[in-house]
């Protein structure tokens, strides 16, 4: 039996075992983000409810802590009439899904060819720095952030870049990347590259 | 000579972002004007217009998009056509989607709407890379203010067209932006391309007829279509007309998307769109000019290249989708290669096992003779591995995995023989 504290809920997230549902440990979503699966479901044909198997697994997971347990991709497969193993298979597929828990703050840094070239080297130590974490893919010791490199985001341009969560910083320096870290440790909202209100039903 | 293009001749005006992204900023640059004209015209003359124009596809493959258009079947009743945009914005160095969606969304959802009627297709979706999560809000907010004008829906304008747009996010994996594994993934799998034949006109989303088509080439549609051939074709050489988006990042001064005509000089697009070579041209150590995928050109072959897709071929490269990724003497050519095999290693979707294996056999190489630790024996060994895996998978991403591989080996082997003996003399 796995358990995780988690950050958007105070869920207490336990693996079902074999043979049982979600529902049977206590997960549920929202009432707000079933709303929003049942409004994601209709942009697909009748019967192809699979299709919003990707943006469903994304709400699981902004829900249930910043990744996906067992029990969320069983609740996942349950909602979209899907086999639980499909539902694993695209969660084991894609790299946004976070099969272990990660820090609130999850820093995606590009290390790829073109961040590379503009010193993507100086932001990772400049992260690694100021977090504590010695490894990629490492958590912080007060569970704030997660390191991870990453492949191309596709903002070359504006590079060296990273992701935090949702949003893209972009043309950074060792400096601009300490700030953020910091504003965002001392709990404040920290602008993104391009500045939107969300989407309605999030993804 | 100058050439940046006009103002009028551009199709993505806000590209930079310096004006408004929403539909009145659009409007005002002359969006959706005459898009009521182009819904009253039948499909078949705007799809031999295409043809002519000779545009070709700017995810990278480069295919006639007329063509591709032209193998759609007529709606039967039974069956619904779609229309797919691949804004899977993935290859290293291209980013060019990315701000079509933020500063110029409209252009994309005017090509979708004129798409969708010369196709016969009444939905269309939009796949965005996950990553792009503030891009694809803004998208949303497009169309939003596309359904409100109704310049989306049922009956648009008064015409009888009907279409709808969804937008719909990854999560995260390059191969999704091959066309078939893009289709597996919205049909909520995992994204591993699907054998062809039978192709995507045939049997695509859902099993129903399905063209799918970069951001930029949908996005380019209208313009063509009101403007005219004599405006398209005045840019770029024959087979190779219009404009283009370039990405150029890396060791320049000013890294920068830019749209210019196509067939600039690499050399003109390098210094006059993008501020020129960090530490002057003569600095230059190699530069890729398609993407991580095509292999690099040297210094001295990017003196004369010419950016299309026929002038790249005669260098044993191409122009995929056009993100120059420009490499000085200061930057250490072998790790950056090395880097890109290894996103070829994370990327590989594991369906084909030439592929599977042999992506990271071909990184794990890399990977030690780029330190110098290996034999001269290996660097043929290495050469001879490229060759068996390229053309033996179901799709091109081995292809596109092993092209830089064989660029960096047929103009900086040296730098790998340099290494190689420094390590002997050290052992010895």
């Amino acid at each position: 039996m796995a358990t995780a504290k988690t950050a958007a809920t105070k869920v207490k997230i336990v693996t079902p075992e074999i043979g049982h549902k979600a529902t049977d440990v206590g997960l549920e979503f929202s009432k707000e983000t079933e709303a929003k699966i049942k409004r994601i479901i209709k942009r697909y044909p009748k019967e192809q409810s699979q299709s919003a198997v990707i943006p469903v697994l994304r709400l699981a997971q902004d829900e249930f802590g910043g990744w996906l347990s067992t029990a969320a991709m069983q609740l996942t497969a349950e909602r979209l009439n899907m086999p639980y193993i499909r539902v694993y298979e695209v969660a084991t597929f894609y790299t946004m899904f976070n099969l272990k828990p990660v820090g609130k703050y999850h820093v995606q840094v590009c290390t790829n060819c073109s961040c590379m070239i503009r010193g993507s080297d100086t932001i990772v130590e400049a992260v690694k720095e100021f977090t504590g974490i010695e490894q990629n893919g490492g958590m912080s010791d007060d569970s704030l952030f997660t390191l991870t490199e990453v492949e191309c985001l596709g903002a070359c341009v504006d590079a060296p870049m990273m992701q935090i969560n949702n949003g893209y910083h972009t043309k950074l320096d060792k400096e601009t990347t300490l700030q953020i870290l910091d504003s965002l440790k001392k709990g404040s909202e920290v602008e993104t590259a391009t500045p939107t209100k969300p989407m309605k039903d999030s993804y | 000579m100058t050439t940046a293009l006009s103002i009028d001749d551009k199709i993505f005006k806000n590209l930079d972002g310096s004006g408004d992204w929403s539909i009145k900023g659009y409007e005002k640059r002359g969006g959706y004007k005459g898009l009521k004209k182009l819904l009253k015209t039948d499909p078949v003359k705007h799809i031999d217009q295409l043809k002519e124009s000779a545009l070709r596809g700017r995810g990278g493959a480069g295919f006639p998009t007329g063509m591709k258009w032209s193998f759609m079947p007529k709606p039967d009743g039974k069956r619904p056509n779609y229309l797919v945009c691949n804004a899977d914005e993935g290859e290293p160095g291209t980013c060019k989607d990315r701000d079509i969606l933020r500063f110029d969304p409209h252009t994309l959802v005017e090509g979708m709407i004129v798409g969708c009627h010369c196709l016969g297709a009444e939905t269309g979706y939009i796949y965005v890379r996950g990553e792009y999560y503030d891009e694809s809000s803004r998208l949303a907010l497009a169309i939003e203010e596309a359904y409100k004008a109704g310049y989306l829906g049922k009956d648009i304008l008064g015409t009888g067209v009907n279409v709808d747009i969804h937008l719909h996010l990854g999560a995260g994996a390059y191969i999704c932006g091959e066309e078939t594994a893009l289709l597996e993934s919205l049909e909520g799998k995992k994204g591993q391309p699907r054998v062809k034949p039978p192709f995507p006109a045939g049997y695509g989303l859902y099993g129903c007829p399905t063209t799918i088509n970069n951001v930029e080439t949908i996005a380019q549609v209208p313009p063509i279509l009101k403007k005219g051939n004599d405006w398209w074709t005045q840019f770029g050489r024959p087979n190779n007309h219009g404009t283009k988006i370039f990405s150029i990042s890396g060791a320049v001064n000013l890294p920068c998307n830019v749209e210019a005509p196509m067939s600039i000089t690499l050399k003109e697009l390098i210094n006059e769109h993008a501020g020129g070579v960090i530490g002057g041209w003569d600095n230059l150590l190699a530069i890729i000019p398609g993407g991580s995928s095509t292999p690099m050109l040297s210094a001295d072959d990017c003196e004369t290249a010419v950016m299309d897709f026929d002038g790249l071929r005669e260098f044993g490269t191409g122009l995929g989708t056009a993100a120059v990724i420009v490499m000085n003497k200061d930057t250490d050519l072998l790790r950056v290669m090395t880097r890109i095999s290894a996103f070829y290693k994370h990327e590989s979707c594991g369906q084909c096992t030439p592929c599977r294996e042999g992506v990271g056999w071909v990184f794990r190489l890399m990977e030690r003779l780029s330190k110098g630790e290996g034999t001269m024996e290996e660097l043929d060994q290495l050469y001879d591995v490229t060759k068996k895996i390229e053309g033996k998978t179901i799709c091109a991403f081995a292809d596109g995995a092993m092209w830089p591989v064989q660029g960096t080996l047929k103009h900086f082997r040296h730098l790998f023989e340099e290494k190689i003996k420094e390590n002997m003399k050290k052992s010895a």
